[in-house]
């Protein structure tokens, strides 16, 4: 619209064509742009030289507005990538193919002291929060949070599994999904006894 | 309102004037005009054909909400059968925007319920709709036949509840991508016993169980149903007892695609093939909300129909994929989550020569995620399928040789989006900025009307933009760009641009100063994170009356004088001046 070439500018055909708009508000305002141009080198990511194309290089990035803002150390953007939160919400774990056993993964849990078992489905649990939860519910205990270094430490009871290979794992170190996989049945023992699996 | 009646006995005081005749012939003529940009283009030659336009439009279509007051659209258009509204811009989709922002359909809805009594279809797009407007809809339209909503919000399942008791001639309810509130009502229940006229019903996207005998029932009284797109509340068995039920379909949405934990011992043992088998006249499929793999093979029998598969909330591998693609040989249009890989996608290439529409979702949207496709699916894509028109690719890394590859392989691309999730990545392979991948896709693909950059670009790539992409309407910016020079090119060279929306990227003041011609034949810019000032912005304000400027972070904060930069900018062109219905926090200049 504004760069004419010289034989429209002849034939006057842009006041011809039809547009939706305001007459008069299309002529084409021919500004000095060097005033204009702010010389804004002011990138989001002043590391950028850097920048080979690895993955983990977003504790760098700041904000491109507020560059005297210490850098956020992996902070998540809003509404980035731009996908609907309702896309982000709703995509369940994906499901593994249970050959042996597709119809609900039920696994025995014992806790020392209680008189008989129970039995849960380990797929209804979509995070380790949820399970841990739902197994203080079910016993009445409390277990505490898990922490890579400590695990339980600091709780009553610590929750335990067998995994394929017949070793007892404490809950939480492998993703979600790895653990429902491997997971043959639970414990949920006595912190006390429990001192020989938590790393020190 | 002119009659249009001839000569005859009694008709009148002699012939009609030449005048007459000629709007007469007009509307006859104009009646055949169904594009909305010739007819807009028609209306402005002379005042007489404007008339004859306004009386003959029947699809009024309002691309932002508040460029142009209710009362002034009835005022002209007095035949409307069919109205499409659309709201707020997209990223509102992605929580930039703050809650209550605005785009309220009453107010609408009220001058069509006055003044279209007799409306048969209405499509709102990013539009508040309440409840009670749900209600308006069912209460004032009783020819309505076609209620579409989609990306809306405000309303709930009492709403539907109301639409579905009261609207007897509902033939298509489509819910597509709106937040539906549970208010725990058995909507399904409320359509008519006696039977519906019902051929679409789509509710993919409300996230509440469903009374599924009612379904069953709603499906048994609308023997005109061909498209039903089930929520992920219907378990594969449900789906099997409605798909025996109305093997007519066409169009299908299947719901979770896995058993449901109560029952799943008697859903294993249906013969869901057979289902399929049936359904001869499927041509659409899409759902698998929480899709169990191993029932994937259900769908051979349809494959070879199908022309569009949707399979983006299908976290399902390579190999999983392969085993239905290669039958696909019919799909135009095709959606898939990232799961798949470079090599579910190379099978995509090797059978679906006709594909027209490609999107590839991540199934980790963060920007650190491990990303599962990169230029090597891109680049299969591009060489098997030629026909492509529209990519939407979502990736961790690309090259500028697979854009450009792309660029050439496919010529008819008019929708090219291309998010490279990780910020202000470079060509993995050599480091460079994606400047003159993007460039090449400008360059060749000549139909282009819509694009997406990400990755790491500078202003060259816009300078590009602007030189070669003189069809595109739609621009979407993300973490992009060095200068305000890069914004000019765009807004400068682009004669077609309607939409231009920015985030996250250096532009300042000087943009807005450069953009002032071209603002009034743009629908609206938006610009959030960048560098503009608030008086540069109330400047702009002020020299052009029929420029809304609002001003507005993304929550409820309220806009400071004394910060640096405005958060968010969002300005559009209306006849209205600004708005009344702007919730506190939204500043209006």
């Amino acid at each position: 619209m504004a760069r004419s070439e010289t034989y429209e500018n002849d034939l006057h055909l842009e006041a011809t064509k039809l547009r939706l708009g305001l007459p008069g508000s299309n002529e084409p305002e021919k500004q000095s742009t060097s005033n204009d141009v702010v010389r804004s080198n002011k990138r989001a990511s002043p590391d950028m030289p850097q920048d080979s194309g690895s993955s983990t290089n977003n504790s760098d990035i700041s904000d491109a507005r507020h560059e005297d803002c210490p850098p956020s150390s992996k902070a998540q953007i809003v509404g980035w990538p731009p996908v609907r939160s309702y896309r982000k919400n709703n995509l369940q774990p994906k499901r593994t193919d249970q050959n042996a056993d597709t119809s609900g993964m039920y696994v025995k849990v014992s806790m020392d002291g209680a008189p008989y078992l129970r039995k849960i489905d380990l797929k209804v649990y979509r995070s380790y929060e949820e399970l841990l939860q739902a197994l203080e519910n079910m016993f009445k205990v409390c277990i505490g949070k898990y922490s890579e270094r400590d695990g339980y430490n600091g709780s009553d009871y610590v929750p335990t599994y067998e995994d394929k290979d017949g070793d007892w794992m404490l809950v939480g170190d492998v993703p979600m999904e790895m653990f429902i996989s491997s997971c043959k049945r639970l414990r949920i023992m006595k912190s006390s006894e429990a001192k020989g699996l938590c790393c020190l | 309102m002119r009659e249009s009646k001839p000569n005859g006995p009694g008709a009148g005081p002699g012939p009609p004037c030449p005048d007459q005749v000629l709007e007469n012939v007009l509307e006859n003529v104009l009646q055949f005009l169904t594009c909305r940009r010739d007819r807009n283009a028609a209306s402005l030659v002379c005042k007489s054909w404007y008339r004859a336009e306004a009386m003959t439009r029947s699809e009024l279509f309002i691309g932002n909400c508040y460029a142009v007051a209710p009362g002034r659209a009835t005022a002209r258009f007095h035949r409307i059968t069919a109205v499409v509204i659309k709201g707020k811009p997209r990223f509102a989709d992605f929580g930039l925007m703050p809650i209550n922002w605005g785009a309220h359909s009453t107010r609408w809805l009220t001058a069509f319920a006055g003044a279209y009594p007799f409306l048969e279809k209405i499509y709102l797009k990013r539009m508040s709709v309440t409840d009670d407007d749900l209600g308006l809809i069912a209460n004032s339209f009783s020819c309505l036949k076609e209620l579409t909503l989609v990306c809306c919000e405000g309303f709930g399942t009492s709403g539907l509840a109301v639409l579905a008791c009261k609207s007897r001639q509902l033939r298509v309810l489509d819910l597509f991508e709106d937040e539906v509130n549970d208010d725990e009502v058995d909507w399904i229940s409320c359509f008519p016993e006696s039977g519906t006229c019902l051929e679409s019903l789509s509710f993919d996207c409300v996230e509440c169980p469903i009374n599924f005998a009612a379904l069953e029932r709603l499906l048994g009284g609308s023997p005109n149903l061909k498209k039903l797109r089930l929520n992920r509340f219907v378990s594969i068995g449900q789906l099997y007892h409605l798909m025996i039920r109305a093997p007519q379909i066409t169009h299908l949405g299947t719901g979770s695609f896995s058993p449901s934990e109560i029952t799943q011992q008697a859903e294993q043992e249906l013969d869901y093939r057979a289902a399929f088998t049936a359904c001869k006249s499927l041509v659409c499929l899409s759902g698998f909300r929480e899709i169990a793999p191993e029932y994937l093979p259900a769908i051979l029998p349809v494959c070879a129909n199908l022309t569009s598969l949707n399979l983006s909330y299908a976290n399902i591998n390579a190999e999983q994929l392969r085993s239905v693609i290669c039958y696909c040989h019919n799909l135009q249009t095709f959606w898939v989550l990232d799961t798949v890989g470079d090599e579910g996608l190379q099978a995509v290439a090797a059978t679906c020569k006709d594909l027209r529409e490609l999107r590839v979702f991540p199934v980790d949207p963060r920007e650190d995620s491990e990303g599962f496709v990169s230029e090597v699916g891109l680049l299969a894509i591009s060489e098997g399928c030629r026909m492509l028109q529209s990519i939407l690719y979502f990736c961790q890394r690309m090259t500028n040789a697979a854009v450009t590859a792309t660029s050439k392989n496919c010529p008819e691309l008019v929708v090219f989006r291309l998010c490279i999730m990780g910020r202000h990545r470079p060509d993995h392979l050599t480091n460079e900025p994606m400047d003159e991948g993007f460039g090449a896709i400008v360059m060749n693909c000549k139909k282009l009307t819509r694009l997406a950059v990400s990755g790491l670009l500078t202003d060259k790539a816009f300078d590009y933009i602007g030189k070669y992409g003189k069809l595109v309407r739609t621009l979407s910016v993300a973490f992009a760009g060095d200068t305000d020079m890069a914004l000019k090119y765009v807004l400068e060279g682009c004669p077609n641009l309607l939409k231009l929306e920015v985030r996250d990227s250096p532009f300042g003041d000087s943009v807005l100063r450069a953009g002032l011609p071209h603002f009034y034949s743009m629908r609206f810019l938006w610009m959030s994170a960048c560098r503009l000032t608030l008086p540069a912005c109330g400047e702009i304000a002020k020299e052009m009356p029929h420029l809304v400027v609002e001003v507005f972070t993304s929550g409820t904060e309220p806009v400071h004088d004394e910060d640096e930069f405005v958060d968010t900018s969002y300005m559009y062109r209306s006849l209205e001046g600004p708005r009344d219905d702007a919730p506190e926090y939204v500043r209006i200049l």
